[in-house]
C-alpha cells in the first residue's frame, strides 16, 4: 500500500486523481522490492565499473567481457517470502526468475547456485519446520534446475536461529554468450510488445508487494507463484533460437509485480511510450479482471518487442517450440504507458513517474546489543579437544551437505569442472578458459559487527575463488536485513554498503549485480543481517585449476596469522558462548597480497592443493582435508604463526585472509616465500596414518580416527536421510 | 558415418551428447527434432537424457507416443544400433523397445552422483571394445531410474545376454539385480541410466582421473566402420 506521502507525491506529479488501475501499477512498482526505495541511495555508490564490465548492475544481470568475444552474465535474486510459507514453489520459483534475467540478454544459461538460511535442524530423530523448510526448498530447487538442464554447482548454506519458521532462498545464475549476441535493447515506433509463455491468471497476486512487508501470517499463500519448470525450458531455447536469428529488439522477464512493472521497467529501458490492450493477453481463466492481469505474477512469461517485419520468423520458433504468444501492443510515442481493455482506455501514466518511486527516508542508528557483545567473561579451560572437533564437524554449518547437492543435476551441459562441496566451483568455458564462483555469507559476523563481518564475506568469497585458481573480476551481492524502518536494522544495512565500497575500491573489483531483500522478519524477531556475496573469478587455463584434495606426503604450510577472533565463531556458539567475542578484522592489505600469494604459487606449479581456513578455523579446515583426501595428518601448533593464548583458540579462531596449502616441493615453495614478507610456515605433513594428530610442543591437542571424524562429518546427510 | 541424436521438447542432453560425438569421438552427429519424418539417412540413433515434456505422468511416457518413436521401432526391429541414456532409456522402456519399466528412486528423490558398474555383455555395437567385467566409473542423475521387471522375466533376460552392465559396490536407486543397463534380444537397442557423455573427457571425472565410460561411444564408431567396410 502506499504511504500517505507517496500519494500526495503521486498526485502532485500526475495533476489529477489516479483511478484504482493506476493505483494497482503503482503500488507495485513502488514496492520496496520493485523501486529500491529505500536502498535505492546508496545502492548507486556501489563502485561498479571496470575494464571487463560491459554492463553493471540495474539491468536485468550484469555482463562481463572475459576475451576472445566471450561474455558471462551473472545475476543474483531471492524468493525468502514466497519459500517461508511455500518452501517447494517458492524455491522453484526463485530458480525460474532468474534464469529468466539471464536469456533477457541474450545468453544461455549455463549455472546455477544457491545460497540458504534455515533455522538449525535440532534433534536428530525430531520432525521440525526447520527441516521441512530445508526439505522442501531444496526439492524445488533440485526439481526446477534439473527439469531445465542447467546444472546447480553449489552454494552456501548456513543454519542460525534467528531464522527460526523463516528461510533465505538466494539464487546466482551465470550465463554464457557472445559479444555481439547480447540483446541490445531497442525499439522504434511500431515495434510489436509481444508476451509469450505461460497464460496469464490470479496467481501470484500481489507478489512484490506481500515481499515488501514483514511476514506476519500464513494468510498469504496466495501470493506465491506456481511453477512451470517445463515451459521454462522451452522458453529459453526458444529466445535463444530467436536472438540468434535477430529477431528480438528488446525483452525483458514477468517477474515481481507482473506486467506492470515488466511494462514500465521496459519502456523506460527503452525510452518509448507503449499502447498495450489487455482484452489480447491470454489468461487462464475468463475472469480475470485487467487490474489482476497487470499484477498478476504467474511465473514462466516474457516479454518481446518485435520488428513488425520480422515476426513470422518469431512465430515460427515459438510455434515449434509450442508456446503460447499474444501480441498486445505496440510501441507509440515517448514515455506514456497506455492500458486499455478493447480498445477502451484504462490507464495512462508516465514511465519515468513508475520507475522513480519517491525515495523512501528513514533513521539510522547503532543498535545497543552491540555493546553488550563486548562484555569480558571468563571462559573455562577445554579438557577434550577430540570431543569439540568432532561436534564441530558434525555441526551442519561445517559439516558435509552432499545430501543437497546430491539431489541437483550439477553435470548436466559437461562443464563442471570442480564439482559443488569444494573451495569454489569451477565451469568450462571451453578447454582454455574456466571460471570460478563461489557464494559466502556469514550472518553471525554480520551481526556482531555489520562492518567487519561484510569485508570478511567478502574475503571468504574472493578467497575460495583463489583457491582454484582463479582471478576475481567481478563480484554480486545480495543485502537482506529486516525491515528498514528499524532504525537499528537501518544502521546495520548502511554499514554493509560501506564495506562493499571500501572492498571493492581497495580491491579494483566492480560489483556487477545485486539485490536488496528488506522486512525479512517474522512474528518472532528480525532476522541477523545476512548478505550474501557471490565472487566470480577467471582461470587462466587448465594447468591453473587447483584442487582442494591433498596427497600422502605432501608438506604442509600455512600463509597468514591466526589472531583471538572467535567472535560469532561456530566454537563459541558450540561452547554457549554465541553472545561474546570479537568478529575477525579484515585487514585490507594483508588480504589482497595473500591472495596475490597464492596466485603466485600456483602459477608457478608449486602447490598440489590449498584449502581456504574460514569457519571452525584450522582444526576443521584440517580434519576437512585429512577427510577428502583419506589420509592421516600431523601438525604442530607451535609452528603456526599466531597471537592466541590457549591452543582452542588458535584451533578454532576464524581469523580471515588464512590459506593451508600442500606442496610436495617443500624446498622450492620455501625458497619461492623466502623475500615475501608474509606469516608463512611449514606446519606439518600428510601421511598414511589415518588419523589426525595435533600436538603442541609435543603435548597431544588432538588424535581421532579419520573413520570417525569422517562420520561426523556426514551427520546432516543422514539427519536428513532418515525422516 | 552419421548418427542422429532425436531431440524431444524438454531433451536437454541433446546439447552435450551432439559435442562428445563430434568434439570428442569423431562421429558425425545431427540433431533430429521429433517432429521430423523421416529418419533413413542415419546409421545409428541416440535418444539423449533430459525431461522431454517435463516428465510429466512419469518419466518418458508421453514421448514414448509421438510419431517418430513408431519410426524409431521400426528401424529398431531393422536392426539399426539405437542408445537409449537416461531419459531416452525411459522413452525406449515406455514404448515396449526395451523390456522392463523405470520407477521413482526407492529412496524417492533424485541422485546425482559418480559411482562404478560392471560390463557384463561386450557383443554390442555399444561394448565391443570393452572385456567382460571390465569396470566403469560414470556418474547417474535420476529421479525414477529404478530398473523394475518381474522376476520370472530375468532368467530369460540372462540368458539372452541382455543385461548389459550393473552398478558395483552399491545399488543407487534399488534396480532389480543392480541393473544399470540392458539391451533387447537381438542386442542393437540400448539403454542405460547412468550418462557416458558426461565421462568422456578426463577433464570433467572427480580430480580429472581418465574414465572409460566413453568406450561405449567409440564401440558405436568401431561397429560402424566395420558394417561400413
Amino acid at each position: 500500500m502506499l504511504t500517505k506521502s507517496e500519494e500526495i507525491y503521486l498526485l502532485k506529479k500526475l495533476g489529477r486523481q489516479p483511478n484504482l488501475l493506476e493505483i494497482d501499477m503503482i503500488d507495485a512498482e513502488w514496492s520496496e522490492h520493485c523501486s529500491y526505495k529505500s536502498s535505492r541511495k546508496y545502492v548507486r555508490s556501489l563502485p561498479s565499473s571496470g575494464k571487463r564490465v560491459i554492463v553493471g548492475p540495474g539491468y536485468d544481470a550484469g555482463v562481463l567481457d572475459i576475451g576472445d568475444d566471450d561474455v558471462i552474465t551473472v545475476h543474483i535474486e531471492s524468493h525468502n517470502h514466497p519459500s517461508a510459507v511455500e518452501p517447494y514453489g517458492g524455491a522453484a520459483t526463485g530458480v525460474g526468475g532468474v534464469i529468466r534475467d539471464i536469456i533477457s540478454m541474450g545468453t544461455r544459461p549455463v549455472a546455477l547456485l544457491d545460497a540458504l538460511r534455515f533455522s538449525s535442524l535440532e534433534n536428530v530423530n525430531e520432525v521440525s519446520k526447520s527441516k521441512w523448510l530445508f526439505r522442501n526448498v531444496v526439492k524445488g530447487i533440485a526439481d526446477y534446475g534439473n527439469c531445465i538442464g542447467i546444472p546447480t554447482v553449489g552454494g552456501d548454506i548456513e543454519f542460525d536461529n534467528s531464522f527460526k519458521d523463516y528461510c533465505l532462498v538466494d539464487v546466482a545464475a551465470i550465463g554464457l554468450g557472445k559479444k555481439d549476441q547480447i540483446i541490445s535493447n531497442h525499439a522504434e515506433e511500431g515495434d510489436l510488445i509481444v508476451l509469450a509463455g505461460n497464460p496469464t491468471g490470479k496467481d501470484g497476486i500481489r507478489g512484490a508487494s506481500f515481499a515488501s512487508k514483514s511476514l506476519d501470517d500464513d494468510e498469504n499463500r496466495s501470493a506465491v507463484q506456481i511453477p512451470d519448470p517445463f515451459l521454462e525450458k522451452l522458453l529459453i531455447e526458444a529466445t535463444i533460437e530467436a536472438t540468434k536469428r535477430n529477431c528480438i529488439n528488446a525483452t525483458k522477464d514477468l517477474g515481481g509485480g507482473g506486467l506492470s512493472c515488466c511494462l514500465s521497467e521496459l519502456s523506460h529501458l527503452v525510452e518509448k511510450g507503449f499502447e498495450v490492450d489487455l482484452s489480447a493477453v491470454h489468461t487462464k481463466l475468463p475472469d480475470i479482471t485487467p487490474n489482476e492481469i497487470m499484477i498478476s505474477e504467474s511465473q514462466e512469461r516474457m516479454m518481446y518487442i518485435i520488428d513488425k517485419s520480422k515476426m513470422s520468423i518469431f512465430s515460427e520458433i515459438f510455434t515449434k517450440y509450442g508456446i503460447t504468444y499474444s501480441i498486445i501492443g505496440k510501441v507509440r510515442g515517448q514515455d506514456n504507458l497506455k492500458i486499455l481493455y478493447d480498445g477502451n482506455p484504462l490507464a495512462s501514466l508516465s514511465c519515468n513517474l513508475m520507475v522513480n518511486a519517491p525515495l523512501a527516508k528513514w533513521k539510522s542508528k547503532r543498535p545497543n546489543y552491540l555493546d553488550k557483545l563486548r562484555t569480558k567473561i571468563r571462559l573455562e579451560k577445554i579438557r577434550n579437544y577430540n570431543d569439540v572437533l568432532s561436534r564441530l564437524l558434525a555441526n551442519p554449518n561445517i559439516g558435509n551437505k552432499d545430501w543437497v547437492y546430491q539431489q541437483y543435476d550439477h553435470e548436466v551441459g559437461l562443464r563442471t569442472v570442480v564439482k559443488p562441496g569444494a573451495n569454489a566451483s569451477v565451469i568450462r568455458v571451453n578447454d582454455n578458459k574456466f571460471v570460478s564462483i563461489k557464494l559466502d555469507g556469514n550472518s553471525k559476523h554480520c551481526y556482531f559487527d555489520p562492518y567487519q563481518g561484510m569485508l570478511g564475506c567478502l574475503s571468504e568469497s574472493c578467497r575460495n575463488v583463489v583457491c582454484t585458481g582463479a582471478q576475481p573480476i567481478g563480484i554480486i551481492d545480495h543485502l537482506q536485513f529486516g525491515s528498514p524502518e528499524n532504525p537499528y536494522i537501518y544502521w546495520t544495512f548502511i554499514k554493509s554498503i560501506k564495506a562493499i565500497i571500501d572492498f571493492c575500491k581497495y580491491n579494483k573489483i566492480p560489483v556487477v549485480g545485486g539485490k536488496v531483500s528488506f522486512y525479512n522478519e517474522t512474528m518472532n524477531s528480525p532476522i541477523k543481517p545476512s548478505p550474501v556475496i557471490g565472487t566470480i573469478g577467471l582461470i587462466k587455463g587448465q594447468d591453473h585449476i587447483t584442487k582442494n584434495i591433498p596427497n600422502v606426503g605432501n608438506k604442509l604450510f600455512i600463509l597468514g596469522q591466526t589472531r583471538e577472533e572467535l567472535g560469532g565463531s561456530e566454537y563459541f556458539e558450540l561452547i554457549d558462548r554465541a553472545e561474546y567475542g570479537r568478529v575477525p578484522k579484515v585487514n585490507l592489505k594483508t588480504d589482497k597480497k595473500n591472495r596475490s600469494v597464492i596466485l603466485d604459487l600456483i602459477e608457478n606449479g608449486l602447490i598440489d592443493f590449498v584449502h581456504d581456513c574460514s569457519k571452525g578455523g584450522i582444526g576443521t579446515a584440517l580434519a576437512e582435508l585429512a577427510i577428502s583426501g583419506d589420509l592421516g595428518i600431523n601438525v604442530d601448533l607451535k609452528k603456526i604463526p599466531n597471537t592466541c593464548k590457549r591452543d582452542d583458540f588458535l584451533l578454532f579462531s576464524e581469523t580471515h585472509s588464512r590459506f593451508i596449502i600442500g606442496s610436495s616441493n617443500p624446498d622450492r615453495i620455501k625458497r619461492f616465500m623466502k623475500n615475501r614478507k608474509c606469516s608463512f610456515s611449514e606446519i606439518g605433513e600428510t601421511d598414511s596414518s589415518m588419523t589426525l594428530n595435533i600436538h603442541n610442543s609435543g603435548k597431544e591437542v588432538i588424535n581421532s580416527s579419520i573413520m570417525e571424524l569422517a562420520h561426523r562429518y556426514n551427520t546432516m546427510n543422514s539427519t536428513m536421510d532418515g525422516i | 558415418m552419421r548418427a542422429g541424436i532425436v531431440v524431444f521438447p524438454g531433451s536437454n542432453c541433446d546439447r552435450d551428447v551432439h559435442h562428445v560425438l563430434n568434439d570428442v569421438m569423431g562421429i558425425k552427429a545431427q540433431y533430429v527434432w521429433h517432429t521430423e519424418k523421416s529418419i533413413d539417412e542415419y546409421d545409428a540413433l541416440i535418444l539423449p537424457g533430459g525431461f522431454s515434456y517435463g516428465d510429466r505422468l512419469r518419466a518418458g511416457v508421453i514421448a514414448a507416443q509421438s510419431p517418430i518413436v513408431e519410426t524409431i521401432k521400426k528401424k529398431a526391429q531393422e536392426g539399426l544400433p539405437i542408445l537409449g541414456i537416461c531419459n531416452g532409456f525411459q522413452i525406449l522402456v515406455e514404448a515396449g523397445i526395451l523390456p522392463g519399466a523405470l520407477v521413482k528412486n526407492v529412496k524417492l528423490k533424485f541422485s546425482c552422483k559418480w559411482l562404478k558398474m560392471e560390463v557384463l555383455n561386450v557383443n554390442t555395437p555399444f561394448t565391443n571394445m570393452y572385456r567382460l567385467n571390465d569396470e566403469i566409473t560414470i556418474p547417474i542423475a535420476h529421479g525414477e531410474g529404478r530398473f523394475v521387471i518381474s522376476n520370472d522375466k530375468i532368467p530369460e533376460l540372462e540368458q539372452n545376454n541382455q543385461i548389459v552392465f550393473k552398478y558395483k559396490d552399491q545399488n543407487p536407486n534399488g534396480s532389480t539385480e543392480m541393473i544399470a543397463a540392458i539391451c533387447n534380444k537381438e542386442g542393437n537397442v540400448m539403454g542405460l541410466m547412468p550418462h557416458p557423455e558426461r565421462a568422456s573427457e578426463p577433464i570433467l571425472s572427480p580430480n580429472q582421473t581418465k574414465s572409460n565410460a566413453g568406450l561405449i561411444f567409440r564401440s558405436l564408431k568401431n561397429f560402424l566402420s566395420h558394417i561400413k567396410n
